[in-house]
């Protein structure tokens, strides 16, 4: 079984915090991670290489940097990784975007499977892995929580607002990943030496055959218009902080009481 | 790519690096003047608009490849429950359809694709629909990205709408983005605000790097333009039985087999039946809980009220304290109940952006400096296993009494 799982290198959105004067992103000291919903699409994929033996194949699009996270999913057990790099796809949307990544996952060889994460944490969009399966053209199974193969099948367990569904479909196929069965396992040892060994190829657009006209800005349908942040709701909060227990909780209630939200 | 600087018509006030988003942007302590980190700017033209002096520009745009030049009218994608009844944010989306219809002078349609056409068609005609297109057959009764693709795409084609608003449920981002990339189309995810701009555009804005900014996008030359929409951004409008509107019946042209599917289906049961996004009162706990015994108290509470709920933060489905159907935030659901019990949660923004359009948030959590302290209208600092059982006792006694 061949499987391909596309990685994005992100910011640790939980670490980005606003500057509180001119409502600025602080991005100082915030550091690049695999994107945590790739984390389970990759051990998904490890998960099957266990059970049924695969090559698992990591791909990404972005700086030369995110060579790291790649290096990262070799160590972890993925067998091979390509890193496409290039000016070109700066500025690209969804659409532009996933074109350019079904590009590389064609690159990337024959596959079975092609995993991704059911969003970045930086964009959440979610929109990238469905395209992915379009331009590819092959169909999609999104936030999936299970992935396993019978009879020549892939089974998928997938779950919406309020249904759990189990789906079947044939080869070549995209999942996107909400969770995997088990936490992202840690590197061994082993991993960590093939990983500090290994050469991550980095590709041009051109050596991967990407029409350039469908990415980066001139093959996005979408711009964005302005940036702003958010106006901060500045409540009148009411916090309280008395260290005695009983005391506490007695000023709470109140509270809440006067404010009606505990009613008779 | 990066905005472009022209430095003799720059007059170093600064403006442009107030107003970046992603600091690419700074002051060059030789020149005075302003520059840009390529690297971190995402040409999203904030500076553009925010210079006095017209020195910023965004990079030329090549001439684009339009799927659907031509188009008019806005589409509302209607998604059914499992008993085959309209979502919410269904008519939410209706509602906010004519909004922007009258607005641009284009008429509005809604858009089911569904085993039976029962009464769905009057009901989004009351909702404000001049026109519903309808396809139906037993291959929807549930729903498969392919088969529902293919359908909605041909309509596409044959009706040609300007505009589409999908629900930003995780069916709506299953089958928007399949959409988009088969029309070559924009599409901007899961938008909390809607209007239509001078140039009779929509201005779909958007949350984005985990809510700590908002963007606002255009797709300018292709069409249809295209968003999901977050539910209860925007109300239910009230049903007008009297309004008139055309029912379209459309039958499939080249119909497919789909490759995906669907082996087997069963409802998220909740403990109680009642789902948190229906649920008045919410009682919402976090890592800070400790373990699934403490979460009991959470249940005694929302016990003692109306259509009251436990939910929990990621961390407390991934400890499995609480089913993944109740959890909160971004990889789980977005709920604005009237109040909004915090217990324990720090106030991560992957959790934030799933409550904090309640009307009443109330944090209670053991770290004072925890940034849900900053949205919560009360709060109290202390242990959750010492207040809750306190707070509990109290309401108790007061609704008894």
């Amino acid at each position: 079984m061949n499987i391909i799982v596309c990685v994005k290198q992100v910011p640790n959105t939980e670490k980005v915090k606003l500057d509180p004067v001119n409502h600025t992103l602080i991005r100082k000291g915030v550091e690049n991670i695999m994107n945590p919903y790739d984390g389970e699409a990759l051990e998904t994929a490890l998960i099957l290489k266990d059970k049924y033996g695969a090559k698992v194949t990591v791909v990404s699009m972005g700086p030369p940097q995110a060579k790291d996270i790649l290096k990262d999913a070799i160590a972890l057990g993925a067998d091979d990784a390509i890193l496409l790099s290039d000016r070109v796809v700066a500025g690209s949307d969804t659409l532009a975007t996933s074109f350019a990544i079904s590009s590389l996952v064609k690159a990337a060889g024959e596959f079975d499977l092609v995993l991704c994460g059911r969003q970045a944490i930086d964009g959440d969009t979610a929109q990238v892995g469905p395209e992915v399966a379009e331009h590819l053209g092959i169909p999609h199974i999104s936030s999936a929580l299970k992935v396993d193969f019978v009879d020549d099948k892939f089974v998928v367990e997938r779950e919406t607002e309020n249904l759990s569904e189990t789906l079947s479909a044939p080869a070549p196929l995209l999942v996107t990943m909400t969770r995997a069965e088990k936490d992202l396992r840690f590197a061994s040892i082993r991993g960590k030496m093939k990983a500090r060994k290994a050469e991550i190829p980095v590709k041009t657009a051109e050596e991967l055959d990407i029409d350039t006209s469908r990415v980066g800005i001139k093959g996005s349908p979408t711009k964005v218009k302005r940036v702003f942040t958010p106006e901060v709701g500045r409540v009148n909060s009411v916090i309280i902080t008395e260290e005695d227990t009983e005391k506490a909780v007695d000023m709470f209630f109140d509270k809440l009481v006067a404010a009606e939200i505990i009613k008779h | 790519m990066a905005i472009i600087i022209d430095e003799d018509v720059c007059v170093s006030c600064g403006a442009c690096v107030e107003i970046c988003p992603t600091g690419a942007l700074s002051m060059n302590e030789e020149t005075g003047k302003s520059q840009v980190e390529e690297d971190d700017c995402i040409t999203c033209g904030a500076c553009v608009n925010d210079c006095p002096v017209e020195a910023i520009s965004l990079p030329e745009t090549n001439k684009k490849e339009v799927s659907n030049a031509s188009g008019s009218g806005i589409w509302v994608v209607v998604e059914l429950d499992e008993e085959k009844n309209p979502l919410g944010v269904s008519y939410e989306l209706m509602g906010q359809a004519r909004v922007l219809a009258d607005k641009s002078g284009e008429s509005c349609a809604a858009v089911i694709i569904a085993e039976e056409e029962g009464e769905l068609p009057q009901s989004f005609i009351a909702a404000g629909a001049d026109r519903v297109y309808l396809v139906t057959g037993e291959e929807y009764a549930h729903y498969n990205t392919e088969l529902f693709t293919n359908a909605f795409c041909e309509l596409v084609k044959v009706y040609k709408p300007g505009s589409v608003l999908f629900p930003a449920t995780v069916n709506g981002r299953d089958f928007a983005p399949r959409v988009a990339a088969r029309l070559k189309t924009g599409l901007c995810a899961d938008c909390t605000s809607l209007d239509i701009n001078e140039e009779g555009l929509v201005d779909w804005t958007r949350p984005a790097l985990g809510g700590n900014i908002l963007a606002t996008i255009l797709c300018e030359e292709s069409r249809p333009q295209m968003g999901t929409i977050r539910p209860k951004v925007f109300r239910i409008p009230e049903a007008d039985t009297s309004r008139k509107g055309e029912v379209v019946r459309y039958t499939v042209q080249n119909p497919i087999d789909a490759l995906v599917k669907l082996l087997k289906c069963e409802s998220i049961a909740t403990d109680d039946g009642l789902k948190i996004e229906e649920a008045i009162v919410v009682f919402a706990g976090g890592r800070g809980m400790g373990s699934a015994e403490n979460f009991h108290v959470l249940e005694d509470l929302a016990s003692l009220f109306e259509k009251g709920a436990v939910a929990g933060s990621r961390a407390a489905v991934d400890e499995k304290w609480v089913d993944h159907a109740s959890q909160v935030g971004q990889s789980g659901k977005t709920i604005a109940p009237t109040v909004y019990f915090a217990c324990g949660i720090s106030g991560a923004i992957q959790h934030t952006s799933g409550m904090k359009d309640s009307d009443v948030i109330i944090a209670i959590n053991k770290d004072p400096k925890a940034p849900i302290f900053e949205m919560a209208s009360y709060g109290i600092v202390g242990d959750v296993n010492v207040i809750l059982p306190a707070l509990y006792k109290k309401i108790k006694a007061f609704k008894e009494a």
